[in-house]
């Protein structure tokens, strides 16, 4: 049978609209599983996975975590530092040792951007990208789709905007790409050092004013500001970057409608968000977080064969019904 | 028989004798005891001239060594190129110079000629020893591979070098425009989400040495030209006089930053690939002379060196061995110059700009040929390189034009098998 994801998940780019919907679809039944008292089902039982984090993460790492284990697959996680990797060794060669070892899937996280295609292209492992550099965040930009649609019941029509660092995030580009997918209109907003060039062209428009992005969106993706940013001079200070940028209540009272707040975390509170709208009645961020566990199930189920319409059923039996 | 140092396009004979061309015509007849070689059907040329290579020698003999360079350049049809300093140690010193003179001779392949560093240890601060270099056997200065960030340096090295009569080649980059920088900053870096280096990073640069070289009156030589802002500037600057001779290599003719696309780190080359109206831009300013010659930038990488993600793959390919091929499959098939036009620019005009002999046929000059066979295609196999590295973008390329003989002071360095029989 034809994985219907593919062999690997590096980026929402090269998925189609039916793909997406899909994942979306088949993570609703998951959902479920992490209410229950006991928070496991025997879908990958028997399937050995990898988190290979060459970056530090906590909310990535420990969601992939829970959604393997919800799903009783044996996992091994591998921190760059400490290991072989430390000591030197190449992606290519960390690649060809998990190889030998015979795993199932690795979920790779990594500071440069393509590294995730560059291990799927060198191992028969099917490998899900949990952050490769500035390009892709696949399971993140899912989790958003999700949770704009269980709060809008909808993602077709609605103004998205990301507002902040979208030249070093890779959390932009998979939202870009994935609500271009599923038919929403997407801006962007923050200052030109934090554009990359050309980015109108991917079918986005642009505001230079977080006034005219709040006036415009239904939804505002508010995207974490590294601190290191401003050493390297792309913003002067976190003062003047909150005082011009920053996405506050007097704003969002300003705003035509009510807006739906998300942020990928980790939150820099007073820098890129007003704390009052970021715990506020509008914010869905920890529904985001909610919704990463089920999103990452749904995808290390698909990937692993799993056939999406028994979803449902898997949380009873493992895919394919063997055993 | 294609001279174009005297605009010569005819069938004709070429005799080689003692090393130099003794003769070319119709009928010339041959002496008694001649090897004569029939070569009815094939183009024979002024061996072609590479101003810009890296031989990896001393330092990286892994990767390549001026024999292999060397072996790798006659096999593409070279009779000459010239061997960047940014060796290890460095090339900037008379001893280092004549070492690489002598590992040349050894060859005893296609000439390999120095260039000496600007800076030494092309660090940037102090000039090295030209006077000394040139007279080792240098043919010009250069810190290739990094720019020369120091204006005031840039400078004067360009009043230096006049007391040698030595173009200063210059590696035009911007350092902290282009720091980090990965590949062409525009929408596929954009996509990919890598770090970009800017036109203007190149630009900048190439702007300053044309109004350094006006200043001194020095000969300033760029290297590997890939925007069309730079093409403007130099056309410019030569509308004024100024002593500017610039290059320009067979990927940045024929290829954009697209070849990234799937993180292929063999399209990872420093300056990077640029837009098509860039490569629209090179070829029309090649063309007109704007730019005034190719140059391959030979730049060999271990075999297992660009097997890595995109930000940690080392810059360069290898194009010795391509780059008669590429530019004739693209350029003079694909419309944009005629074959006496393409020779001119790999062989005479590069020869020209360095002042090194060949680039021509004319009787008296040394016998340095290429036998160039335009009938029969090819696929690039990198396996089958004679340089020791195969970092190539056109691997799987079925190319027209290649070397099939090649003489160097009058001596066969390359032969091109004779295809199996079916």
């Amino acid at each position: 049978m034809t994985p219907v994801l593919g062999k690997d998940l590096v980026g929402l780019e090269h998925l189609s609209p039916d793909q997406i919907r899909l994942v979306l679809d088949t993570a609703e039944p998951f959902k479920e599983v992490s209410e229950r008292p006991i928070k496991k089902v025997p879908a990958l039982r028997g399937k050995t996975i990898v988190n290979l984090f060459f970056e530090a993460s906590t909310r990535t790492r420990i969601s992939f975590e829970f959604a393997e284990k919800r799903l009783s697959a044996d996992t091994v996680n591998v921190a760059a530092s400490g290991s072989s990797v430390q000591k030197g060794e190449t992606l290519v060669d960390t690649a060809r040792n998990l190889e030998a070892m015979r795993i199932d899937m690795v979920v790779i996280r990594h500071p440069s951007s393509g590294a995730a295609e560059f291990l799927g292209n060198r191992i028969r492992s099917n490998v899900i990208n949990a952050g490769d550099g500035k390009h892709e965040h696949p399971t993140q930009g899912l989790l958003d789709l999700l949770t704009i649609r269980d709060k809008h019941g909808k993602v077709e029509g609605l103004k998205v905007c990301l507002v902040g660092d979208v030249l070093h995030s890779r959390v932009a580009r998979s939202n870009i790409w994935g609500l271009l997918k599923m038919g929403a209109e997407v801006a962007v907003c923050g200052p030109d050092t934090l554009m990359p060039r050309g980015i109108e062209e991917l079918g986005v428009c642009r505001f230079r004013r977080i006034e005219e992005a709040i006036e415009w969106a239904d939804v505002l993706n508010v995207l974490r500001l590294q601190l290191e940013r401003m050493e390297k001079g792309f913003i002067p200070s976190v003062r003047e970057y909150y005082r011009v940028f920053g996405v506050t209540l007097e704003r969002l009272e300003r705003a035509p409608r009510v807006l739906t707040i998300m942020h990928p975390g980790p939150m820099n509170r007073g820098v890129e968000i007003d704390s009052r709208v970021a715990d506020g009645p509008h914010s869905v961020i920890l529904d985001q977080v909610t919704n990463g566990v089920a999103v990452r199930m749904a995808v290390l189920y698909l990937l692993a064969g799993g056939r999406p319409e028994l979803a449902d059923a898997a949380k009873g039996s493992p895919p394919g019904g063997a055993e | 028989m294609i001279d174009p140092s005297r605009n010569l396009d005819e069938p004709s004979d070429v005799l080689i004798q003692d090393g130099k061309i003794a003769g070319v015509g119709r009928a010339l007849g041959a002496p008694d005891g001649a090897d004569v070689r029939d070569v009815r059907d094939t183009v024979v040329a002024p061996g072609l001239v590479d101003v810009h290579v890296h031989l990896r020698e001393p330092g990286n003999e892994d990767v390549e060594t001026v024999a292999t360079g060397a072996r790798a350049a006659a096999a593409g049809g070279f009779t000459a190129v010239c061997a960047m300093p940014n060796t290890d140690p460095v090339t900037d010193n008379q001893a280092a110079v004549g070492f690489i003179v002598r590992q040349s001779v050894r060859a005893g392949l296609t000439r390999v000629y120095p260039i000496g560093a600007i800076s030494v240890g092309q660090k940037g601060e102090r000039l090295s020893e030209f006077g000394e270099m040139v007279g080792a056997g240098a043919v010009a200065v250069s810190d290739d591979g990094k720019p020369v960030v120091s204006s005031h340096l840039m400078r004067t090295a360009l009043e230096y070098a006049r007391t040698f009569g030595i173009p200063v080649a210059d590696h035009c980059e911007e350092p902290t425009l282009a720091e980090g920088g990965v590949m062409h900053e525009g929408l596929v870096s954009a996509r990919l989400g890598l770090k970009g280096i800017p036109a203007a990073a190149e630009e900048i640069m190439v702007a300053r040495d044309t109004l350094l070289a006006e200043l001194t009156g020095g000969h300033v030589h760029l290297c590997h030209l890939s925007t069309r802002g730079s093409v403007e500037l130099v056309r410019r600057a030569k509308e004024q006089g100024i002593r500017v001779t610039a290059e320009v290599t067979p990927h940045h003719l024929t290829l954009t930053d697209r070849a990234c696309e799937r993180y292929d780190t063999h399209a990872k080359m420093n300056p990077p690939l640029r837009e098509a109206a860039d490569v629209a831009a090179l070829r029309a300013a090649l063309k007109g002379g704007v730019v005034d010659c190719i140059a391959s930038d030979h730049a060999p990488h271990a075999y297992d060196a660009k097997e890595a993600a995109f930000d940690d793959a080392p810059f360069g390919v290898v194009g010795l061995e391509t780059a008669f091929g590429v530019a004739y499959t693209e350029l003079v098939i694909g419309g944009v110059l005629t074959l006496p036009e393409l020779i001119h620019r790999m062989s005479t005009a590069p020869a020209a700009a360095f002042g090194l002999p060949g680039g021509t046929l004319a009787p008296g000059a040394p016998a340095d040929v290429v036998v160039l066979d335009l009938t029969d295609s090819w696929t690039v196999d990198p396996t089958a390189f004679c340089s020791k590295s195969r970092n190539t973008p056109f691997a799987g390329r079925v190319l027209m034009g290649r070397a099939e003989l090649t003489l160097v002071g009058g001596k066969i360095v390359h032969q091109m098998e004779a295809p199996v029989s079916q």
